[in-house]
């Protein structure tokens, strides 16, 4: 057993305390700005409490939408979020599984450059590759839709990494038994590697989840539709107006509202979290 | 690699990877391709013909005063950030490993940031530094200290730096947590036994086993840094003031988009291709090294 000082003790729980205020500090002053209204928040010093107007201003973001943006109900941009994020989510999902029960399972010609094309994805972000991506995005007419918010984001090399990681870990005797049986490869896909791969694809739909909420420079290029935004851009239009009407308590608002869906999931779902944060990376 | 058994040949493969395919050849590999062959090309001011250059962008990039600057700027910003995060997450890490049935809190308490999206980070660093209403600008405003980073070029480095720490300790604390606690106990308590205290076993014990992690996040530090980190510049200080917080990946988007340089903006999306390149063969390289969770 190692000695337990209390002193030392102590002063880890120290550190650690201040860390975690550190930390949360943003988040609360957001949390008290939201709170107050919007008169209140153009008065030097901030309160650091909160005030009693959080829900009227979370109707407000609601009903009229906040600067640039105005008219725009946050509610809309929250959907398109969601919409956004679960179409990368499911997508990508799908056709890495399918691309790597390929690979694993079939052995077929350019099996071997079909997997260095899926690799070489892992070399070209987004960003380094924006104004032509843009323009086929553009000549594809997908501009302003869901679909060229979306299909662009969905290839991935670490998610079929991951589910060919999967694949190889399971028995060869399933395989057989289940030929032995007369499954043919969709039904042993769907009766076996869909339900081993149970807890992989729901750590990867978290990480993914949250990889496509926070996008910003993708929807920032090709909505130009106010209908279109994601809340996440949508928050960069507000802060712009702030010049002429420093709405903050209503901006504040609006950034709670956006952070909070990818919060929930990683504290909600923290074991799978972990899982897909450790495995997808590596 | 491949199964010992596997299925019967069949076309059935070539579907299942079609639509990977082709989202990789469409939205990937033919982009990279098109960014290669346009910063080889020059527009004229009127967009009305391209000629053909072979180097003459990147030549001239880096003959550049301000793309160099803009070069040396983001190394500055990345080092920053991979330096503070790093740090003050090892230190978190440490020290949640020592206390004994609250590491877990700790560890959720910790790990949250990680799900803000880098812009909204970026709206609430910038809220609370605003010159005029912002709670820390008031609190340095008392001390005789004034801030201002709409105007002020370090002021505005130093809070694009902290909101991009900020956001990335949790994911360098999950990280250096997760390797800590995967040392055998034995390890550290045979130590104690040897009467080395807790800064020696950190030292001696500790950090040499995690610096497979360390290297790694050191790595996807890098990255982030040099990457990711677009959304809060853009939203905090859109690169300004003059310039003082442009870099390479904001200087793409703003040449390109903004600037409509073409050629020029293409030749810098290249550099940073190769950045990226370099960075993933030097993951790759060392990745047998690291360490099992």
């Amino acid at each position: 057993m190692i000695e337990q000082r209390p002193l030392t003790s102590f002063f880890s729980h120290f550190i650690l305390i201040c860390g975690v205020l550190l930390v949360a500090f943003p988040i609360w002053i957001t949390f008290v700005a939201a709170s107050h209204d919007t008169a209140r928040m153009v008065q030097v010093p901030l309160p650091l409490l909160p005030g009693n107007h959080f829900f009227e201003n979370l109707l407000e973001a609601f009903t009229h939408g906040v600067g640039n943006a105005k008219g725009q109900s946050v509610g809309l941009m929250l959907m398109n979020s969601l919409i956004m994020a679960l179409m990368i989510a499911f997508g990508k999902i799908a056709i890495s599984m399918l691309s790597a029960f390929a690979i694993v399972y079939f052995r077929f010609p350019f099996r071997m450059t079909f997997f260095w094309m899926i690799f070489i994805t892992l070399m070209l972000p987004v960003e380094v590759r924006i104004l032509p991506t843009f323009e086929v995005v553009a000549n594809l007419h997908m501009l302003n839709s869901y679909w060229g918010l979306s299909i662009p984001l969905i290839a991935s090399a670490t998610a079929t990494f991951m589910f060919r990681q999967t694949f190889l870990t399971v028995p060869d005797e399933l395989l057989e038994a289940a030929r032995i049986d007369g499954a043919g490869p969709i039904r042993f896909f769907i009766d076996i590697l869909l339900p081993i791969s149970r807890t992989n694809i729901a750590a990867l739909f978290v990480i993914v989840f949250i990889y496509g909420w926070n996008q910003y420079m993708w929807p920032l290029l090709i909505t130009t539709d106010k209908d279109m935004y994601t809340i996440v851009m949508g928050i960069k239009q507000m802060v712009e107006a702030v010049e002429e009407a420093p709405e903050w308590s209503l901006i504040m608002m609006t950034t709670l509202l956006a952070m909070l869906p990818p919060v929930v999931v990683v504290i909600g779902m923290q074991r799978l979290f972990i899982k897909g944060l450790t495995e997808t990376e590596k | 690699m491949l199964k010992r058994v596997h299925f019967k040949p069949s076309p059935l493969p070539y579907f299942l990877v079609a639509p990977q395919l082709l989202i990789t050849i469409v939205f990937f590999l033919w982009p990279a391709s098109q960014a290669i062959y346009q910063s080889m090309l020059v527009e004229d001011a009127f967009g009305l013909s391209t000629e053909f250059v072979w180097f003459n962008n990147f030549i001239e990039l880096f003959s550049d005063g301000f793309y160099l600057d803009t070069l040396y700027r983001t190394l500055f910003f990345s080092a920053a950030v991979t330096f503070i995060s790093l740090s003050s997450a090892l230190i978190f890490a440490a020290l949640a490993d020592r206390v004994i049935g609250a590491a877990t809190t700790y560890r959720t308490l910790l790990i949250w940031p990680y799900a803000v999206a880098p812009a909204v980070a970026g709206a609430l660093w910038m809220f609370m530094f605003d010159p005029t209403i912002g709670i820390v600008a008031y609190f340095l405003d008392l001390v005789g200290y004034d801030w201002n980073h709409r105007v002020n070029g370090s002021h505005a480095m130093l809070l694009v730096i902290l909101a991009s720490s900020w956001k990335q300790i949790s994911y360098n604390f999950l990280f250096f947590f997760a390797g800590m606690q995967a040392i055998p106990k034995s390890l550290i308590e045979a130590a104690a036994i040897d009467g080395a205290g807790p800064a020696r076993r950190f030292w001696t014990i500790i950090f040499p086993l995690i610096s497979p992690v360390t290297f790694f996040l050191l790595v996807m530090n890098i990255v982030y840094a040099f990457f990711d980190t677009f959304g809060i510049i853009h939203a905090v200080t859109k690169g300004g003031p003059a310039k003082a917080t442009e870099i390479l990946i904001y200087k793409v988007y703003n040449d390109g988009f903004i600037g409509l340089d073409l050629g020029g903006s293409a030749a810098q999306s290249v550099i940073l291709m190769i950045i990226v390149i370099g960075l993933t063969i030097v993951q790759f390289r060392y990745i047998e090294r690291r360490v099992e969770y």
